[in-house]
């Protein structure tokens, strides 16, 4: 499949296309969507170029459909649920049968067969398990191979490093910026990389650049490779890249990959830079048709020397959103400004600052105390910010620190306000 | 005892003479100032002759500004006398959040304002070990 033909492909692609219409279409949601564009059954497809008939599917069409909305099977079908890292409130729901997990998993283990990798590999996972697909997703995908799976999840650094040179792992999937941070901490638990045998890395979660990874191989003395996915079409194992290291492949059996004009919504040809839209041509409990990632990239123009005939996708580039992301985890300004305005001493203006500590990003919320709140106490003080601390905690899963200011003394913005202020220099 | 007036301000330049200057402008008298770095931001302490005065010119200028009572008391200069206020403090377990003292050189007093949790046994103690409790527009008649 990874060196077939356009023609086989797309033969495959339109069978599969119209069978996940016939999905979508079980839903109330889809069925109001497609008739309106005069699709109310999979004949209606009579070609790939049909695809562009179907209506965009939004971010916030999930969370209006949540928790439920676009089940397309029954619930006893359903094998497994994941919900989005980010949130904005609602979180968005993927439901997953038996046969979607398969499905996922195959894409998995051929990415990482791709990479080069296999099961004489000692594969340490160190992507956080849970409703987070980066775990599990690449977890089976790796036990798919025969890889031997070390489900280590994030965090513990001296833990992580400790079982990489206990058990010679060879591969890791991890975030760019927690393999810096764990380059940092080698010497302090007297490891070098004569004890380590580590070969490969799969960087994935967060947005990094060239350099990034040019610096980590280095570093590391390994070949890092990108992996991109997103919860809304399975997770991991979307695009990977191959032994080339020059773009990701995008699993065109599966996954119809657009790139279209944020503002006009038109279609943009190979080579330019614009929105990434998916379609999952292979998904029973959850279908999703041109879902709008708000990732910008562009398909690389070209073959790649592999022969794999599936197209590449670029580096992503932004986001057409304000979503940010710290170490690995999508925060929004509006979940941030939700907390802060739940809490009477504070005003309702703030700044949000993010920079590098190390190779961390650190989150540090400014806010301005209200002037007639202030009761004399630094107590007083101590216990709001603590308090702050905590419900942005409870809501964003980091630890930011938080400053209180004095009224009127953030900057203030007339229109859109720019509140958050990046200074984690581009790596 | 006497109000003191609490200033929440940013710590940077400028912002003790923000205040000193709506203060000075209203014809408010300080007697007693002392600042306090807290990071990211700093409590300006003012011990004035009309607090409730200006705390109101201050919250009207949207600054975030408190009273806070404390404790002021004046006892002869010599030897051994903050000592005896902090053994009374201590036997009656009465803890200082903040303190500042000083010495008035011509009536031979010293001045102390004390920032306790528990004024009115703090006054009570204090008394009955000897020394004078002060009230703010007394200042001038030490």
């Amino acid at each position: 499949m990874e060196t077939a033909g356009r023609k086989a492909m797309d033969a495959l692609r339109l069978k599969n296309l119209r069978k996940v219409v016939g999905y979508a279409l079980r839903t109330p949601f889809y069925q109001a969507r497609l008739k309106a564009a005069g699709i109310t059954s999979p004949r209606d497809i009579r070609s790939l170029k049909d695809l562009a008939r179907i209506p965009f599917t939004s971010k916030e069409d999930l969370r209006e459909c949540y928790p439920n909305g676009l089940l397309a099977v029954p619930m006893s079908r359903v094998v497994r649920i994941h919900t989005s890292s980010g949130t904005t409130g609602i979180p968005t729901v993927i439901h997953h049968t038996k046969e979607d997990l398969a499905v996922w998993t195959d894409l998995v283990a051929r990415s990482i067969t791709a990479t080069g990798a296999g099961k004489h590999d000692i594969f340490q996972n160190m992507m956080t398990y849970g409703m987070f697909t980066g775990g599990l997703g690449l977890h089976y995908g790796a036990e798919r191979v025969g890889m031997t799976v070390i489900p280590m999840g994030g965090g513990n650094s001296r833990r992580q490093i400790q079982i990489m040179k206990d058990f010679g792992t060879t591969v890791l999937h991890i975030t760019p910026s927690y393999m810096l941070h764990l380059h940092s901490l080698l010497a302090e638990c007297k490891v070098t990389l004569k004890d380590l045998r580590l070969k490969k890395a799969y960087l994935g979660a967060e947005p990094y650049s060239e350099d990034t990874r040019r610096k980590i191989e280095k570093l590391w003395q390994i070949d890092a490779y990108n992996s991109y996915g997103l919860s809304e079409m399975n997770g991991p194992g979307v695009a990977f890249e191959c032994e080339h290291k020059n773009g990701m492949h995008v699993w065109e059996d599966v996954y119809c990959v657009e790139v279209i004009d944020q503002r006009t919504g038109a279609a943009l040809e190979d080579g330019r830079e614009g929105e990434v839209v998916f379609t999952n041509l292979l998904r029973e409990a959850t279908p999703l048709l041109r879902y709008r990632t708000r990732d910008v990239a562009a398909i690389l123009k070209g073959a790649c020397p592999c022969g794999r005939t599936h197209r590449r996708l670029a580096r992503i580039a932004g986001r057409t959103d304000d979503m940010m992301i710290i170490n690995g985890v999508n925060i929004y300004p509006s979940q941030i400004e939700a907390v802060i305005m739940q809490v009477p001493e504070v005003g309702n203006n703030y700044q949000i600052i993010l920079e590098k500590s190390g190779s961390l990003d650190s989150l540090t919320v400014k806010v301005e105390i209200s002037s007639g709140m202030f009761k004399g106490d630094l107590a007083q003080i101590d216990r709001l910010k603590e308090r702050i601390k905590d419900n942005l905690r409870a809501s964003i899963i980091i630890s930011p620190r938080v400053e209180l200011h004095e009224p009127g003394s953030l900057p203030v913005f007339e229109g859109k306000a720019k509140r958050v202020v990046d200074d984690r220099a581009k790596l | 005892m006497a109000k003191q007036l609490n200033i929440f301000v940013d710590n940077k330049p400028g912002r003790l003479s923000a205040v000193t200057d709506i203060l000075a402008g209203n014809g408010i008298n300080i007697f007693i100032f002392t600042i306090q770095d807290r990071g990211d931001f700093g409590l300006i302490k003012l011990l004035v002759d009309k607090p409730e005065e200006a705390d109101c010119i201050l919250l009207g200028k949207g600054y975030a500004s408190a009273l806070k009572e404390v404790v002021l008391v004046s006892v002869k200069d010599q030897p051994g006398n903050l000592h005896r206020l902090a053994t009374v403090l201590q036997e009656k377990k009465i803890n200082l959040s903040d303190a500042r003292g000083t010495v008035l050189a011509p009536s031979n007093l010293g001045l102390c304002c004390l920032e306790v949790d528990d004024i009115k046994s703090a006054e009570k103690v204090l008394k009955k070990a000897g020394f004078a409790l002060v009230e703010l527009a007394d200042i001038y008649k030490l």
